[in-house]
């Protein structure tokens, strides 16, 4: 059971209260793209063992979505912020730094 | 015209609190933005109240506005007014981004009524309902049983919950289940 901070509303609440929503920070690749970029965009999903960048949405509270970084195997929340970033904002790469040396995901680090 | 009901008409039940249904109460969804000049002197006139802050409800005689998201208000009013409010809101509103919709007939609300009103929501949902944590001036969405939810406490003795209105009867045997007088735990005695 993890216990997730909504940054829209405030609201720290137990998981059922949540819903996830799948990889955080995709680029989207749309009409123009390669087919390559699109097969990579719609399937290649990041599945790892550790630290994972997630989007999840406040289903039962103020319905807004934001970004979580938890770990996968401890459910481990480091921390959340909002889902209108590019990649995760310095504190939490920092707390992420602190907590898991040599932690990576994607192009973050 | 025809004559409108609220989902459970005099519902209620004696337990270790008055669960009650509250019948046909008056509900404005209002979105738009909080910080809006337009928007919180709209409030201001119509309902009577300030700008709730972040999960605050603000009462005002029988009207209270309620925090529902960064951009959603829940408006509560006598039912007999919402079409003159919203008449108001869109007058006073004209020319900004906003959406003020009646949703008084697609609600129910209930009242728990006694000392452990804390107790039955706490059964039901997972929010921290000791005193120090929630209290009178706040609202509170969250997941009641299988149903979504959001209630909020006019006194400490009282919580008033509102749901959709296609699971007003779910949530009333819910509350009753909660509220049966065998089932005290005295959580917050």
């Amino acid at each position: 059971m993890m216990i997730l901070t909504c940054p829209c509303c405030g609201v720290t609440g137990e998981e059922t209260e949540f819903h996830q929503g799948g990889e955080a920070h995709l680029t989207r690749f749309g009409p123009g793209s390669s087919e390559t970029e699109f097969h990579d965009y719609l399937f290649s999903k990041e599945n790892p063992k550790g630290v994972h960048l997630e989007r999840w949405r406040h289903a039962y509270g103020c319905g807004k979505w934001f970004i979580a970084a938890r770990n996968t195997v401890t459910l481990e929340v480091y921390g959340t912020y909002a889902a209108q970033t590019t990649e995760p904002p310095q504190d939490i790469k920092d707390t992420l730094s602190a907590k898991v040396p040599g932690w990576s995901w994607r192009e973050f680090a | 015209m025809s004559n409108t009901i609220s989902a459970l008409p005099g519902a209620t039940y004696e337990g270790a609190v008055r669960v009650q249904e509250m019948g046909l109460c008056g509900m404005i969804s209002l979105r738009g933005d909080h910080g809006d000049e337009k928007l919180i002197s709209a409030i201001k006139d119509i309902m009577g109240t300030v700008m709730p802050g972040q999960r605050e409800i603000v009462h005002q005689d029988e009207r209270a506005a309620a925090w529902m998201s960064p951009d959603e208000l829940l408006l509560l009013l006598p039912y007999a007014d919402v079409r003159d409010a919203l008449t108001r809101l869109e007058t006073a509103l004209a020319g900004t981004h906003f959406l003020a919709v009646n949703v008084s007939d697609a609600r129910a609300v209930f009242r728990l009524h006694g000392g452990s009103a804390r107790e039955v929501i706490a059964k039901l949902c997972p929010v921290d309902m000791s005193p120090g944590a929630f209290g009178p001036g706040q609202i509170r969405r969250t997941r009641m049983a299988q149903i979504p939810a959001a209630f909020w406490m006019p006194d400490e003795d009282s919580v008033h919950v509102v749901c959709f209105r296609s699971v007003a009867q779910y949530a009333f045997d819910l509350l009753k289940q909660s509220a049966h007088p065998q089932a005290g735990v005295g959580l917050y005695a």
